[in-house]
């Protein structure tokens, strides 16, 4: 009773903005809220195997699938506000609410009798009752839904699989291309530089330093490039962190003046 | 708990699910509103059995969530290989046939 007029309300709130939403990840949690509390109303109606079915079939598994396919498909990839048929959404939001009218109407005139209760149908135990029910009077549809689901596993496999266009690329082909690269191009064929080697830290925003002490953008990520995260060095980097290191070898020698040594460190 | 309380509710979750599906536009999102009829006829089955005093309605719903399964599972792969070929997910962009 209580149950019933706390999640009905937040049910209803969860669905309509399940609808209202834009992003298509706060939809799928906002029906996860309806899908739950749904469970604990079969729960509160006498179905306890249903309550345990609906969480872990469609809250565990649908709901985890709906949000497995969302990341793949992209995360932002929300609704254009753009309508393809003028006025549809208007138009469908009217047709929604005359239809709602029409079932709540529909079902506030139908006269019910008393409920009977599960009592003597559970008597046995919810799930032996309906497995009676199941392995008894439905057989059938329940084994031709084995081969429903396994229709559907393999539907899913033909669906989802790509075919290879090209032949795969293995690594005496990378380090053929490599080659070829240097050969046309001049591309080193090395590994890229990492970042800061020869400059005064070594994090991966801080570009390695060429001997003539000017930075390398090779060295540092291109997406930390565009971010415009890369820190800035000076030609002087060079002298400095050869003056500092001697410090710490040295502590008797002078701090400057190793500016004839370059970069030979 | 009145079986007539249960129903509108059933009635209202099945009636926003169906809005749900004439108005959005992401595939994902009308597929998720189509699942959200499925429960609420679940609701309504749940109800009902309650009201016989049989079982035949958890049954029902029993078999509706088999289904709802198979079709998410089959739904989810259309809209990922669907993806895959034209980069959205938006069912206005699905609209070969017409021409």
């Amino acid at each position: 009773m209580i149950a019933f007029w706390v999640l009905a309300p937040l049910m209803v709130v969860a669905a309509l903005g399940m609808v209202l939403v834009r992003k298509a990840v706060h939809s799928a949690l906002l029906l996860a809220v309806v899908m739950v509390s749904l469970a604990v109303l079969y729960a509160a109606q006498e179905a306890p195997f249903l309550f345990a079915v609906q969480i872990i079939v469609y809250t565990g598994a649908i709901l985890m699938l709906f949000l497995f396919v969302l990341m793949l498909v992209g995360v932002d990839s929300s609704d254009s506000v753009v309508e393809t048929i003028p006025g549809q959404r208007l138009a469908a939001t009217a047709v929604g609410l005359l239809f709602g009218l029409l079932l709540v109407l529909g079902v506030a005139q139908a006269t019910l009798s008393a409920s009977v209760g599960l009592g003597e149908a559970n008597a046995d135990g919810n799930v032996d009752a309906l497995a009676t029910l199941l392995f008894g009077r439905y057989i059938l549809a329940f084994e031709i839904t084995s081969a429903l689901l396994i229709t559907a596993a393999m539907g899913a496999m033909v669906l989802a699989h790509r075919e290879r266009l090209s032949p795969k690329q293995r690594q005496s082909d990378f380090a053929a291309q490599r080659m070829r690269d240097y050969a046309e191009s001049g591309k080193h064929p090395g590994p890229l530089p990492v970042p800061g080697v020869y400059a005064r830290h070594n994090a991966v925003d801080t570009p390695a330093l060429l001997p003539d002490g000017s930075p390398s953008s090779i060295s540092v990520s291109r997406s930390l490039q565009s971010r415009g995260l890369v820190r800035t060095s000076s030609p002087t980097d060079v002298e400095r962190t050869t003056a500092e290191l001697d410090a710490a070898l040295d502590p008797d020698a002078p701090s400057a003046g190793h500016v004839e040594r370059g970069s030979g460190r | 708990m009145n079986t007539e309380h249960y129903l509108t509710l059933s009635a209202l979750l099945f009636t926003i699910g169906a809005t749900g599906v004439l108005v959005r536009r992401n595939a994902i999102v009308v597929f998720m509103s189509v699942e959200l009829m499925l429960n609420a006829t679940n609701l309504a089955f749940v109800s009902f059995s309650r009201a016989h005093g049989q079982l035949d309605g958890q049954v029902a719903a029993f078999f509706v969530m088999v289904v709802a399964a198979a079709e998410v599972v089959v739904g989810l792969a259309i809209i990922v290989a669907i993806f895959r070929s034209r980069r959205s997910a938006s069912v206005d962009d699905a609209s070969l046939l017409k021409y």
